[in-house]
C-alpha cells in the first residue's frame, strides 16, 4: 500500500488543524475559541495516526514529527480548500463546514477499507467529525439566516470557496487502485451525497447554492496555492532552526 | 494488575480513575513485562500521553519489572464504557455523567440548556440548569 494514501487525509487533518489554531484568542467569543480549538486538538490527533501510519508505510525512517515538519509544501497532499486562509468567521465557518461534510462521508467509506488500519483510524476520526460537522452546519445556518449583515458575509464566504469544494470529487491514479482493490474509495462518489446535503443546509439558512462548476485542482498532487507555503513556513520553523529543541 | 489500575487517576479529572473512564482494555503479563492496552478517549486528547507514563510508573511501583503500554484504536472509545462507579464519581464533583439527557448533577433536574459544545477537555460540553441556575460541564454522549 502507498504511503501517499493515509498521507493524503492525514495532510488535511492536519492543515485544517493549524488552520483553526490561529483562531485561538481571536474567536468572537470565548465558546468559539474553545470550540476551534478543541476541533483542532481532534483533528491534530486524527493527523497522528494517518502520519504515522504513513511514515511506517514508507519505512524510510521519517515519523509523525519528521513528515509534519521536514517536507515543503510540493510534498504535502491536502486538498486546496483546507490550506485557504482563515479570513473572517463566515470564512472559516464555510471552509469548516464544506471539509467536515466531506469528511465525514470519506470516513464513512474507509470504515470499510479492507485495510485494518486505514478502518480503525477512520472509524475513530469519523465519531469525532461527526461532531464538528453539527458545530459548523449550525454557525452556516445560524450566520446565513442571522442578519443581512451575517448573510451577506455568509453568502460571500460560501461564493469565494466554492471553487475548491470540486476537487474533493475528482479521482486521480491512485484513488483508482485504491477504490479497486477495496482500500479506499472512488471520490466522485461522494458528490451527489454532499451536494444533496449542500441543498438541505444551505436552504435552512436562506443561502444561494453557488452555480458555479470550474474547479481548483492540484493539493492532492502537491500542486498547493501560495497559501500554503507561508502557512507551512510558520509552522515549522523552531523544529527546522532548532532540530533538538525539545519540550 | 487491573486493581492497581484503578489507582491511576485522569490527569484532568483526578477523580476519576483510568479505569473508570473504561479506557484500559487488556493487561496481561508476557514473561516478565506487564502489556497494557490503552484506548484513547479522543484522538487529541493530550492526557493520553500522560497517562501512558503514570501507568508505567504505577506498575514499576508495584514491582513490575518492565511494563509495555500500547494503544489500541479499534473499537473507538465510547462513553459506554464509563463505569458505574465513574458516573457516580463525576456526579459527586459535579460533572453531569454522560446520559441519553444530560441532568443536573446539582438538583438533579432535566430542565437544562447547552451553552456550548466543547469545554475545558475534549469530553465534555458546556451546560446551564434552568432550575437552580447553576451552570456545569457534562460529559457528552460519544
Amino acid at each position: 500500500m502507498p504511503a501517499e494514501y493515509p498521507l493524503r487525509f492525514g495532510d488535511n487533518a492536519l492543515v485544517l488543524a493549524q488552520r483553526l489554531c490561529a483562531w485561538v484568542g481571536h474567536a468572537p467569543v470565548m465558546e468559539e475559541d474553545v470550540a476551534l480549538a478543541n476541533v483542532a486538538l481532534d483533528l491534530f490527533g486524527q493527523a497522528r495516526l494517518w502520519l504515522s501510519y504513513a511514515g511506517e508505510l514508507e519505512a524510510r525512517g521519517r515519523d509523525e514529527d519528521a513528515l509534519t515538519f521536514h517536507r515543503d509544501a510540493r510534498e504535502f497532499c491536502n486538498v486546496l480548500l483546507v490550506e485557504h486562509e482563515n479570513g473572517d468567521f463566515a470564512d472559516t465557518t464555510a471552509r469548516s463546514y464544506f471539509y467536515d461534510l466531506w469528511a465525514s462521508l470519506a470516513l464513512g467509506e474507509l470504515t470499510r477499507s479492507g485495510d485494518e488500519r486505514i478502518a480503525a483510524i477512520a472509524q475513530k476520526a469519523l465519531k469525532e467529525v461527526r461532531y464538528h460537522l453539527r458545530r459548523s452546519q449550525d454557525w452556516l445556518i445560524r450566520l446565513g439566516d442571522g442578519t443581512p449583515e451575517s448573510h451577506a458575509r455568509m453568502q460571500r464566504a460560501a461564493d469565494g470557496l466554492w471553487r475548491f469544494t470540486g476537487e474533493l470529487f475528482i479521482g486521480d491514479r491512485l484513488d483508482d487502485e485504491m477504490a479497486a482493490n477495496g482500500t479506499g474509495f472512488a471520490p466522485e462518489r461522494l458528490r451527489d451525497p454532499w451536494l444533496e446535503r449542500v441543498h438541505e443546509a444551505f436552504s435552512a439558512a436562506t443561502l444561494t447554492v453557488p452555480a458555479g462548476t470550474w474547479t481548483q485542482r492540484g493539493g492532492k498532487q502537491g500542486v498547493h496555492t501560495e497559501a500554503l507555503g507561508y502557512m507551512l513556513a510558520e509552522m515549522q520553523v523552531l523544529p527546522r532552526a532548532m532540530p533538538e529543541a525539545r519540550w | 494488575m487491573y486493581r492497581i489500575l484503578d489507582d491511576v487517576p485522569d490527569p484532568e479529572m483526578p477523580f476519576v480513575s483510568i479505569t473508570d473512564l473504561g479506557i484500559v482494555r487488556d493487561v496481561r503479563l508476557d514473561g516478565d513485562t506487564v502489556v497494557v492496552a490503552l484506548t484513547p478517549t479522543y484522538s487529541g486528547c493530550p492526557a493520553t500521553q500522560v497517562i501512558q507514563g503514570d501507568v508505567v510508573r504505577t506498575l514499576r511501583e508495584h514491582g513490575a519489572k518492565d511494563v509495555r503500554v500500547g494503544v489500541r484504536i479499534a473499537p473507538p472509545w465510547s462513553t459506554d464504557w464509563i463505569t458505574e462507579r465513574g458516573h457516580e464519581r463525576l456526579r459527586a464533583a459535579g460533572i453531569a455523567p454522560p446520559a441519553p439527557h444530560a441532568r443536573c448533577p446539582r438538583c438533579g433536574s432535566g430542565s437544562v440548556r447547552e451553552l456550548s459544545r466543547f469545554g475545558a477537555t475534549p469530553c465534555k460540553a458546556l451546560y446551564r440548569c434552568n432550575a437552580c441556575d447553576e451552570p456545569f460541564e457534562y460529559v457528552k454522549p460519544f
